[in-house]
């Protein structure tokens, strides 16, 4: 599980990569909140294009973001999911609580 | 088919397993020439279904965590996960999406994943005795 980011204009991308299952969740949201708190975006994009995996726990860490940054009175949506997650997150229904972005 | 091929494995319920069973589960269905699609469905459930064991039934200890995997007539496979632990008391509330007794790092959602992801789920449990979730998944024949 790798996390990289790149900072522009009051955005903040979070890149995710690998596998992201309840083993890692609790470190990506600490270092997530991390990153919040030292950039203090106006809006936050999770790009999960280099996502080969997640189950429910990345549901988990995209709902804390999205509220996170509603507490920020900035916004927040998920950018080119890969396959894989883009089926959990329709299974669970997020994408009516977090909007999707597609750049491709 | 007399003999269909079957896998059991054991492992204590530590999270660093997760990807493991999961991996295992995907090897072992391979053999039905599952799509990416199929596979990856399996992953996330099985995936599920032992996140639940290590959280819920074992919260403040490591326990025993059976995963049982068997081929299926007709071109399935049927993954059971077992454990011995604290038990569900109710297990249709469980169930209950966003529903959770968990931390922050749980979503509520993984129960609705396996029930969309597989064709079958089982839950049978007995609090203070442990939980058996089996899920039954379709490998739809692929056209040569």
């Amino acid at each position: 599980m790798e996390i990289n980011t790149s900072f522009d204009a009051g955005r903040l991308t979070v890149y995710l990569s690998g596998e992201l299952d309840h083993h890692e969740a609790r470190r990506v949201m600490l270092r997530i909140d991390e990153l919040l708190d030292e950039y203090l975006p106006r809006d936050c994009a999770l790009n999960l294009a280099g996502l080969r995996f997640m189950d429910s726990s990345g549901i988990a860490v995209i709902i804390r973001v999205s509220r996170r940054m509603q507490i920020l009175g900035g916004r927040a949506w998920i950018e080119d999911p890969a396959r894989q997650p883009q089926r959990v997150i329709d299974a669970a229904g997020i994408d009516r609580l977090v909007p999707i972005a597609m750049s491709r | 088919m007399k003999g269909q091929n079957y896998i059991k494995l054991e492992f204590p319920s530590r999270s660093s397993n997760e990807a493991f069973a999961r991996a295992a589960a995907a090897a072992f269905a391979s053999q039905l020439d599952p799509t990416m699609e199929e596979l990856g469905d399996l992953r996330t459930a099985v995936s599920e279904a032992v996140t639940n064991a290590i959280v819920h039934a074992y919260p403040d200890s490591i326990g025993k965590i059976g995963v049982r995997m068997r081929i299926l007539e007709g071109s399935a496979v049927e993954i059971s996960v077992r454990d011995w632990g604290r038990g569900i008391e109710d297990v249709e509330r469980a169930m209950t999406p966003l529903y959770t007794s968990g931390g922050e790092e749980r979503s509520g959602m993984g129960f609705t994943i396996m029930s969309s992801f597989t064709d079958r789920l089982r839950v049978r449990s007995a609090p203070g005795k442990g939980t058996t979730v089996t899920m039954r998944k379709l490998i739809s024949p692929r056209r040569p």
